[in-house]
């Protein structure tokens, strides 16, 4: 019996050591990125090439990430967050410029989305694009009335429908829908036009099926609803899973978004989370994750190595904008925006 | 003899439960009773009164009641069959009944809720199984019924297993005793079986509607997120608005409701028999 005892001691000595037998000679850095929004595989292959240990972690909303980020609780150094969030994080001094001369890898980014990227982020200090596209609709073809063109908005207000649509589950995402819908800016902050937005969002309510963040995806290719409000990326992998589905942009537009890499102020290994991001802007690495993903690259050098034509010159991962009226990009409302966002969002959740 | 350093060994606890359960309720407190620049205020602690505050609060009351209720009508008779006191009494049969019945609680809380999210969803398993049947398809995802459905799912053993306990300390002969000198089944039941166990019963609504009242995550899950109740409401002031003040102030509200029923359940339990699991 002692023997086995001693046994069984030795060999959980042999795991535990077989455990941290790794060791990461360039120390580690903190990721902190949306759910499912990179290819695991490249922060092995990152681990691998340069000797440091990848701590990752993943949020649902821009408005989950902040509050953890502001705290400090754990000390991240690289997140990516979207235009209208950065902008609030330079506002609250949570950012650092970063130095692109140690980001070469920074050159394959279109200058297009650097020009877009001037709204949030002014000179392009604190940012670094790595993802970016539109919201629109996604659609059942099977399960829409043949006579019906989806092409707006309004579609999500239709009562045929009811029960059958599924909405996005955070504040300006779903208030973009319904000022777009009435003709507004999704940035305004007049309370009239607020006001119209909410009782157009109350009114949508007992139509709506749920609302939803991440799972609008499975939902959808479950064939569990016919209409659901969905950032782009995700159009080509539902696509892939459900052939029924369908992705458009509403006529009265909508939101143009990016997401990119910024560095923490606090960041204690900057010079890591500068080798993270080159290394996520190298294009072979920016391709993987772009099929991964699928969420439009802005990294021009990857997406000339996609080798199917049919998803390079895809209107869903890169369309041409310059077709669609008022695409406009969120910008931060200051933190008494923010509160009269929240206030009348949770009015028409408490309806 | 007594030793007198036995109280040390109660060291351990009170390190964790002043480390884990004290400095956050003092927590708790200091951002309730604070606005977000540090001042003092019970702006946080009045908001409840807005219309959209207290009606996830009533919601959240109202909902926790009704599976409270429920669970009693199903746990009530599951306990008389589990305990000695059923017709089966002494049976072994009746340990794999208990064995069987917490056997789910051997999975994560959140993997069977969306597991329910999953069956009962208008195109899932069990609507497809309907089908097959020809039979009406069942429409309460996204609906209070299935945050009821959910709740009581869930919390049904935590009302189980306290009846169980009290229905078993009730001695077999007082029950012979009651049915010698007359009194019909109905009469033992109403005058010997549900005081004896009123015990178990106590803590058992508190250990169902305390859960219910504050959960956010099965009113997220099964309400699709249309339904506001009060725990809702707090975690997304922590989570989405980042505003810790007020969800810390709501926290204090539902905290008075949380002691209400534990005083309730002490002045019943004064020996705290039926908490015991």
């Amino acid at each position: 019996m002692k023997k086995l005892m001693i046994g069984i001691l030795g060999l959980t000595c042999l795991f535990a050591l077989a455990g941290c037998s790794r060791t990461y000679a360039n120390g580690e850095v903190y990721v902190y990125n949306w759910g499912e929004y990179c290819d695991p595989e490249t922060l092995e292959m990152f681990e691998e090439e340069y000797d440091i240990k990848v701590i990752y972690d993943e949020y649902e909303t821009n408005e989950i990430m902040y509050p953890k980020v502001e705290a400090g609780a754990v000390k991240y150094d690289v997140v990516c967050p979207s235009d209208y969030m950065i902008c609030k994080m330079i506002e609250h001094d949570l950012l650092q410029e970063i130095n692109f001369d140690n980001i070469p890898n920074s050159t394959n980014i279109g200058d297009q989305y650097y020009k877009m990227s001037e709204e949030f982020d002014p000179g392009n200090k604190y940012s670094v694009p790595y993802c970016w596209g539109t919201v629109g609709i996604l659609y059942n073809k099977t399960m829409i009335d043949p006579e019906d063109t989806v092409d707006s908005w309004s579609i999500l207000w239709d009562e045929k429908y009811a029960n059958s649509i599924l909405m996005q589950d955070s504040v300006r995402d779903a208030f973009m829908v319904s000022l777009k819908l009435n003709g507004y800016s999704m940035n305004t902050l007049n309370d009239d036009e607020l006001e119209v937005a909410k009782d157009s969002l109350i009114e949508q309510k007992p139509l709506v099926q749920a609302y939803v963040i991440d799972q609008v995806r499975d939902k959808m290719i479950g064939n569990e609803a016919a209409l659901g409000v969905i950032y782009s990326g995700e159009a080509i992998y539902t696509q892939r899973e459900n052939p029924d589905l369908e992705y458009v942009i509403p006529k009265e537009g909508t939101n143009v978004w990016i997401d990119s890499w910024v560095i923490l102020k606090d960041a204690e290994n900057v010079e890591n989370a500068e080798k993270f991001i080159n290394f996520m802007c190298r294009p072979d690495i920016a391709l993987m994750n772009f099929e991964y993903i699928t969420y439009s690259t802005p990294n021009d050098a990857a997406r000339e190595l996609i080798e199917d034509e049919e998803i390079r010159n895809s209107e869903i991962a890169f369309p041409d904008l310059s077709q669609y009226n008022d695409l406009e990009t969120f910008i931060y409302l200051g933190d008494e925006g923010d509160e009269k966002y929240s206030e009348l969002w949770k009015k028409v959740k408490s309806e | 003899m007594k030793n007198k350093y036995i109280k040390f060994l109660s060291a351990p606890y009170i390190i964790w439960a002043l480390i884990f359960i004290i400095v956050p309720l003092l927590m708790v407190f200091y951002y309730g009773f604070t606005d977000k620049s540090g001042a003092f205020t019970i702006s946080n602690i009045t908001a409840i009164a807005t219309h959209e505050h207290s009606k996830a609060l009533w919601l959240a009351l109202y909902l926790s009641l009704i599976s409270t209720a429920i669970c009693i009508l199903l746990a009530y008779p599951l306990a008389m069959i589990l305990s000695h006191i059923g017709e089966n009494a002494g049976a072994n049969k009746d340990k794999y009944m208990v064995f069987i019945f917490i056997l789910p609680m051997w999975m994560n809380f959140l993997l069977r809720t969306i597991a329910w999210q999953t069956l009962l969803e208008n195109d899932g398993v069990i609507n497809s199984f309907l089908n097959l049947l020809h039979l009406p398809a069942l429409r309460i995802i996204n609906t209070p019924a299935a945050i009821v459905f959910g709740m009581v799912y869930n919390f049904l053993p935590f009302m189980v297993l306290p009846l169980v306990n009290a229905l078993n300390k009730i001695d077999i002969n007082v029950i012979n005793a009651a049915r010698d000198l007359g009194a019909n089944s109905v009469q033992t039941f109403l005058r010997i079986i549900l005081p004896l166990s009123l015990p178990g019963l106590i803590s058992g609504i508190t250990m169902v509607f305390i859960p219910s009242l504050t959960t956010f995550i099965v009113s997220d899950l099964l309400g699709g997120s249309k339904i506001l109740l009060i725990g809702n409401v707090i975690e997304q002031e922590f989570t989405q608005y980042s505003n810790w003040n007020l969800g810390s102030g709501l926290s204090i509200v539902l905290m008075i409701f949380i002691i209400v029923s534990i005083v309730l359940s002490t002045i019943f339990d004064k020996d705290m028999e039926g908490t015991a699991i």
